[in-house]
C-alpha cells in the first residue's frame, strides 16, 4: 500500500476522536498526578510532622485501627501510621535515585554505542543484552554481600539495572535520529557530533525516553520493595514498604492492615506513576503540536 | 463492459472526501490512463476497484466489476476477483513482494489459489509466467528472494505475478516511478506489448503525461478527489478544457523543452 | 579561473567492497557555470556527493576546494569549505528536523559556522525565507504545517542563509508534484542569479538538469562516461549510455 494511502488513512482523525483522546488524555494524567501527589504530599509531611515517634514501642502489640493509632500497630508496638509515612520518602528515594543512576549512566552509554564503530557497538550491545538477562536481584545480592544492606545499595543495585534498559532504548532511538536527512543537513550545516546531539538527537529522542523512564520509577519502587521483603533492603530505621509486608508477613491473619496497608501504598504510588507516564505519552504525541 | 464506476465516493473518518464523485467506465480491451498529483485520489480510486481500501476509509457509490458490485461486498465475493478479474501491479516493487518469500512462490500463489495447479504443472507454469515477462534465467529468478535482484527485475516478477491468471484487466499504479530511466522504458515496453497480446483492458494510473501518452490515449485528469477532464490524451495536451490540466500540461511541457536542443 | 570545487580522478572504495563506488571521476565546477551531475542507481552520484559534501574522503585522488586539496580534519579549513558550500537534500519530509521550528532550522548554519547570533541572525533568516517566498511568520512554525513543496524552500532558505558560492543540489525536486517542479526549479535559477550561486546539481531526471545547468556530466558505474555543455551532451552524445538515456526518457508527443 501506497505512502499516499497510508497518510490519507491517519491524516484524516475524526475530530470526536480527538476530543475523546484528549479528555481520556487528561483524565490519566489528572488521575496519576493526584495519586503520585498523594504519595509526595505524605512524604513532605512526614519531615515536618509524625503521629508517634517511630521508635516508640509504647503502643501494644498488634493493636487493630484506633484514635490513637489510625492504623493499629505492628508486633513491636510501633505506631503504622508513622512506619507508612516514613515509607513514603523511602519510596521517592528510591524511584527518583534509581532514575537519576539509571538515566545518566543509561542514556550516556546509549549514546556512545550509537556513535561507535561497528564492532564497538556490537560490544556494547551484548553486554547490554547480559546485563538486563542478568536478574536484578541476583545483581543486588551481590552489591549487598559486598557493601551491606542499605538504602544506598539498593538505590545502586536498582539503578545499575535499569541504566541496562535505558541504554539499550537510547541506542536504537538515538540511531535512528542518525540515520535521518536532518542529521546529515546539520553536518553540512557545519554542526559538531556534541551539537547535532545536543539540537537533533536528545530533544527527538526525548518523548519515548521520557515516558519510559516514568515507567521505570515505578520498576524500581517495586524491585525495592521485593528486595526489602527479601531482607535485602533497607533496615530500620529507613523501613520501606516491602520492609513493612515482610514483618507484618506472619502475623497477618491477627492484624491483616499491617499488610494490606503498605500494599494498598505500593499499588497507588505504582499505578499512580504508570498513568502518569501515560498520559505523558499521548502530550508527547508530535502529532499534537499544531501553532495553526 | 469489464469496469463501471458510477459516482465512487472515498471518504475518510471525518467525512471528508478524498475521491468525490468520480464516474467512468472501461470496456473490455480499453486503456484509460488516471492522471493526478498526489493528494489527486487517484491512487485510492485504484484501489477501491478491488476492495483493498485501507482501515478508516469508507467508499460509496457503485463499483462493477465483471458486473459484480464490489462497494459493501464481502470478502470472499472479492478475494475471487482479485489476480483473476483485475490484478494489480504496484509502485515500489520492494514492498508489494513479500521480502521472506522466494519469487517462484509469490508468483506461484494466484496460480495454486484460481486455477488450482499443483506439482509440475504449476513449477512450468511459473517458469512460463517469468519467461513471458522477459526475465533471463527464470529458474534462478524464482529461486531468489526480492533483494537479491535488481529493481527492473522485481517489477518483472510483480507484473509476472499480477498476470499469472490471465487477468481482463489489469491496474497499473505508478509501476515505473520507482525504476531507473533506461528500465523504465523497457518495463513500459513490456507492458504495452503483453496488454496488447492478450488483448486486457488497462487502467494507467500515474502523474507523468509523457509516460501516459506512451500506454494510453484516453485519460481522465483528477484534482482533489475530482474528475476535472477526460478526454484523449491528445485533446488534453492540445486544447486543455480545465484550467488545472492546464497548469500540468504547461508544467510538462516546459520540463519537456528543457531536453529540446536549441 | 580556478574551479571553487573539483574532482580530480576521485576514487572511492567501499570498505570490503568488491568494486570501486567511483573510479577515476573528474570534472570542475567554474564559478558561475551551472553543473547537473546525471546517472541512474549504482552509477555513484551518492558517492560523488558525500565527496563533495566533505562528508568522506577519496581512497584515490583528491577532492579541491578553491584549488586545494581538502583536509576534512582541518577546522579552518572546513569551516570555510562549510561557508562556500552548502545544500538542498532530496527528501523535503526528513530533511527537516521535526521538533525545531521553521526559524531554527534555517538558522542553524549561522550558529554552527559562527556567522551571525542574535538579532542579526534573525534578520538573516528572515531575508533567506523572503528570497524563496515563505510568508514572515514562517520562522516560528514546525515543518508538518507545511506542504512539500513548501519544505523544500525551507530546505533552500537554510542552503542560502550563509550566502554560499555553491549550492549543491540532491534531487531536490524528485519528490515534488510536477506542477511544484517548476516553481522549485525557477526560484533555485532566480536565487543563482541573484545571490550569485554556481548550482551542482544532482539527478536522475535528465530534464531537470537540462533546464538548470550549462554543464552536464553523465555518470554511469561509478565513472563520467561523457562531460561537456548540455547543449552538446543532449544534441550530439558521444558515448552510447548516453545516447541510450537520451532515448529512453518519455517524451509528450509533439
Amino acid at each position: 500500500m501506497s505512502a499516499v494511502v497510508e497518510q490519507a488513512a491517519q491524516t484524516a482523525p475524526d475530530p470526536r476522536d480527538r476530543a475523546r483522546r484528549r479528555a481520556r488524555r487528561s483524565v490519566t494524567l489528572g488521575v496519576g498526578l493526584t495519586l503520585v501527589g498523594l504519595v509526595v504530599l505524605v512524604a513532605a509531611v512526614s519531615f515536618v510532622w509524625l503521629p508517634h515517634s517511630p521508635s516508640d514501642t509504647s503502643g501494644g502489640r498488634l493493636q487493630g485501627p484506633s484514635g490513637a493509632h489510625w492504623l493499629g500497630t505492628d508486633v513491636f508496638g510501633r505506631d503504622l501510621t508513622t512506619k507508612l509515612m516514613i515509607g513514603a520518602r523511602i519510596a521517592l528515594a528510591v524511584g527518583v535515585g534509581a532514575v537519576v543512576i539509571g538515566a545518566i549512566i543509561g542514556i550516556t552509554i546509549g549514546m556512545l554505542a550509537a556513535f561507535a564503530s561497528r564492532w564497538l557497538d556490537d560490544t556494547i550491545s551484548a553486554v547490554l543484552d547480559i546485563i538486563i538477562a542478568f536478574p536484578v536481584l541476583l545483581l543486588a545480592m551481590l552489591i549487598v554481600a559486598a557493601q551491606g544492606a542499605s538504602l544506598g545499595t539498593a538505590i545502586l543495585a536498582i539503578g545499575l539495572a535499569m541504566s541496562a534498559v535505558v541504554a539499550r532504548l537510547t541506542r536504537v532511538l538515538a540511531k535512528r535520529v542518525l540515520a535521518q536527512q536532518y542529521v546529515t543537513a546539520a553536518r553540512t550545516s557545519g554542526t559538531s557530533w556534541a551539537g547535532i546531539v545536543g539540537r537533533h538527537v536528545l530533544p527527538n529522542i526525548w518523548p519515548t525516553l521520557g515516558v519510559n523512564l516514568a515507567l521505570q520509577f515505578g520498576v524500581a519502587v517495586l524491585a525495592e520493595a521485593s528486595l526489602s521483603y527479601l531482607g535485602l533492603g533497607a533496615p530500620p530505621p529507613n523501613a520501606s514498604w516491602g520492609r513493612l509486608l515482610q514483618e507484618a508477613q506472619g502475623t497477618v491473619a491477627v492484624a491483616p492492615v499491617g499488610a494490606i496497608a503498605p500494599g494498598v501504598a505500593l499499588v497507588v504510588l505504582v499505578v499512580g506513576v504508570n498513568l502518569v507516564a501515560d498520559g505523558l505519552r499521548d502530550v508527547a504525541d508530535p502529532t499534537r503540536r499544531r501553532s495553526r | 463492459m469489464i469496469l463501471d464506476i458510477q459516482g465512487l465516493r472515498v471518504s475518510a473518518r471525518d467525512g471528508s472526501a478524498l475521491v468525490d464523485g468520480v464516474s467512468f467506465r472501461l470496456d473490455a480491451g480499453e486503456r484509460l490512463s488516471l492522471i493526478g498529483e498526489s493528494g489527486s485520489g487517484k491512487s485510492l480510486t485504484s484501489f477501491a476497484i478491488t476492495g483493498l481500501l485501507p482501515e478508516g476509509l469508507r467508499a460509496s457509490g457503485s463499483v462493477e466489476l465483471a458486473g459484480v458490485q464490489v462497494i459493501g461486498a464481502k470478502e470472499r465475493t472479492l478475494v475471487p476477483l482479485r489476480g483473476r478479474t483485475a490484478s494489480t501491479v504496484f509502485q515500489e516493487p520492494l514492498t508489494a513482494l513479500d521480502p521472506l518469500m522466494r519469487l517462484g512462490a509469490q508468483v506461484a500463489e494466484p496460480l495454486r489459489r484460481h486455477l488450482g495447479l499443483r506439482g509440475a504443472a504449476l513449477r512450468d507454469a511459473v517458469r512460463a509466467a517469468l519467461e513471458e515477462v522477459r526475465l533471463p534465467d527464470p529458474e534462478r529468478i524464482a529461486r531468489a528472494y526480492p533483494h537479491e535482484i535488481s529493481g527492473g527485475q522485481r517489477q518483472r516478477v510483480a507484473i509476472a505475478a499480477a498476470l499469472a491468471c490471465r487477468p481482463r484487466l489489469l491496474i497499473a499504479d505508478e509501476p515505473t516511478t520507482a525504476l531507473d530511466v533506461t528500465v523504465q522504458a523497457d518495463i513500459l515496453a513490456l507492458l504495452d506489448s503483453l496488454v496488447a497480446e492478450r488483448g486486457m483492458a488497462l487502467l494507467f494510473v500515474s502523474h507523468d503525461l509523457a509516460v501516459v501518452s506512451k500506454l494510453t490515449e484516453r485519460a481522465i485528469v483528477l484534482r482533489a478527489g475530482r474528475v476535472v477532464e477526460e478526454n484523449t490524451i491528445e485533446r488534453i495536451l492540445t486544447a486543455p478544457a480545465d484550467p488545472y490540466t492546464a497548469e500540468l500540461v504547461r508544467s510538462a511541457r516546459e520540463l519537456d523543452a528543457a531536453l529540446e536542443v536549441p | 579561473m580556478t574551479a571553487v570545487l573539483e574532482l580530480r580522478d576521485a576514487g572511492f572504495r567501499y570498505r570490503r567492497a568488491a568494486a570501486p563506488a567511483l573510479d577515476g571521476v573528474s570534472f570542475a565546477v567554474e564559478p558561475g557555470r551551472s553543473v547537473g551531475l546525471v546517472g541512474e542507481s549504482g552509477a555513484g552520484k551518492t558517492t560523488v556527493l558525500s565527496l563533495l559534501l566533505g562528508l568522506a574522503s577519496p581512497t584515490s585522488g583528491a577532492v579541491l576546494f578553491d584549488g586545494v586539496s581538502l583536509d576534512r580534519r582541518d577546522r579552518t579549513m572546513m569551516r570555510e569549505f562549510r561557508r562556500s558550500v552548502q545544500t538542498v537534500f532530496q527528501d523535503p519530509y526528513s530533511s527537516l528536523d521535526p521538533r525545531q521550528s521553521v526559524g531554527r532550522i534555517v538558522g542553524e548554519p549561522l550558529s554552527s559556522l559562527r556567522i551571525a547570533s542574535g538579532a542579526d541572525a534573525r534578520e538573516r533568516v528572515a531575508e533567506a525565507l523572503r528570497a524563496v517566498s515563505l510568508p514572515a511568520d514562517a520562522a516560528g512554525r514546525y515543518p508538518h504545517e507545511f506542504s512539500g513543496g513548501q519544505r523544500q524552500r525551507i530546505a533552500i532558505a537554510r542552503a542560502i542563509v550563509s550566502r554560499p558560492r555553491v549550492l549543491l543540489a540532491d534531487e531536490p525536486v524528485s519528490a515534488l508534484d510536477v506542477t511544484t517542479r517548476i516553481q522549485i526549479i525557477e526560484l533555485l535559477g532566480r536565487l543563482a542569479e541573484a545571490e550569485g550561486m554556481t548550482i551542482v546539481m544532482v539527478s536522475h531526471d535528465l530534464s531537470v538538469v537540462a533546464a538548470l545547468c550549462e554543464q552536464t556530466v553523465v555518470l554511469q558505474g561509478g565513472r563520467v562516461v561523457e562531460q561537456g555543455r548540455t547543449a552538446d551532451v543532449l544534441g550530439s552524445p558521444t558515448d552510447p549510455y548516453t545516447r541510450r538515456l537520451l532515448a529512453s526518457v518519455p517524451r509528450l508527443p509533439a
